[in-house]
């Protein structure tokens, strides 16, 4: 095919176009370890060694000290939780990141659970 | 959930673990207001954006069509405690937007309804997607000035909601109201859940 492959990309894409340009072009598919609502911690990996972006340092700036859900990391980035998700896959990759699934995804709540964020809503 | 030691987050380990809850509603329902009424962070956004191929779209590149959607949707955050973060999502309430409550809706522990009594067909779609899913959900109809009264029964028969599910009154832009919101939530999901273990 004599097109370029991204010619599907039209104007309203243009945010699109600017993520991916952020992840080196990749457009893997979301990567299943990470949920909306996965927390993100730094690790004190030396991380120089690493071929890093400036999106891979920032993120790592953010999660330091306090974890960062995915959602949080994504909105603060200004960029679509699936690239989010794209440049967390590097960082755990190379060991730079903690991550802390949320619970048990499939099931239904648990009681105990239910009832420790009922007791945290009525301490606000 | 235990904290393993007093070194910050040496490993996964001593992370907090997080949880969400849905506020779903029509567009102009209340749901950002919500959001950042009982959120400790200024509501922030995340996008997805979805794309789909579509068939039969005149496509002059000769490449498969695609279209892409974008959807926001606003979410906040309150810290329950060392363990435990819950996150509120506000999600947009058009049908169309299924793909996304499917992932919002995995692990939810609920999901609140916000009613706008001047629009009421508008929480058709949230109603039947959690209706159907399981999900526990609770309808908060969110008081605007001068929107005719419906009393709770009303808006019960309107929706044809089940005997079980609660209705309350809200304002969404009053912290203690979204609380006792998210309080009536958590203690239907808590008898949901109690009935279906006995
Ligand atoms: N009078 C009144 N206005 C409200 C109330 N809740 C929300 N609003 C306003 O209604 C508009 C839409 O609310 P928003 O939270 O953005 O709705 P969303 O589209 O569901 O996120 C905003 O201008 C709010 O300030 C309410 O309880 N009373
Ligand atoms: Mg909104």
């Amino acid at each position: 095919m004599s097109e370029p492959e991204e010619s599907w990309w039209d104007v309203d894409a243009g945010p699109i176009v600017r993520s991916f340009a952020r992840t080196g072009g990749r457009t893997r598919p979301t990567r299943d370890e990470f949920n909306l609502i996965t927390l993100i911690i730094a690790t004190n990996t030396d991380t120089a060694r690493h071929g890093l972006e400036p999106e891979h340092i920032m993120i790592l700036r953010m999660c330091t000290g306090a974890p960062l859900s995915v959602a949080e990391i994504a909105a603060r980035l200004d960029m679509p939780a699936t690239v989010a998700k794209v440049l967390l896959g590097d960082l755990l990759d190379m060991g730079a990141i903690h991550t802390r699934a949320p619970i048990a995804l499939a099931e239904a709540p648990e009681i105990h659970v239910l009832q420790a964020v009922l007791d945290g809503i009525r301490r606000l | 959930m235990e904290f393993a030691g007093s070194e910050p987050y040496p490993g996964t380990g001593s992370l907090p673990t997080a949880v969400k809850i849905l506020i779903a509603g029509g567009f102009g329902a209340g749901k950002t207001t919500m959001v950042g009424a009982v959120s400790e962070i200024s509501p922030l956004q995340t996008e997805e954006v979805i794309t789909q191929t579509s068939e039969g779209v005149d496509d002059l590149s000769g490449v498969e069509g695609k279209t892409t959607t974008t959807v926001a949707m606003d979410f906040g955050r309150i810290t329950i405690s060392q363990d435990l973060v819950l996150y509120l999502f506000g999600t947009p309430g058009q049908n169309r937007f299924w793909f996304m409550w499917d992932e919002l809706a995995l692990g939810a522990l609920g999901a609140i309804v916000l009613a706008d009594t001047r629009r009421i067909e508008d929480s058709f779609p949230a109603v039947d997607y959690f209706e159907h899913r399981g999900t526990s959900f609770v309808v908060a109809v969110n008081r605007f000035d001068g929107a005719s009264d419906y009393d709770v029964e009303e808006v019960r028969y309107a929706l044809d909601l089940d005997t079980h599910v609660p209705v309350v009154m809200c304002d969404a832009r009053s912290r203690e109201s979204s609380k006792l919101v998210l309080v009536t939530l958590l203690e239907h999901a808590m008898a949901s859940r109690m009935a279906a273990v006995r």
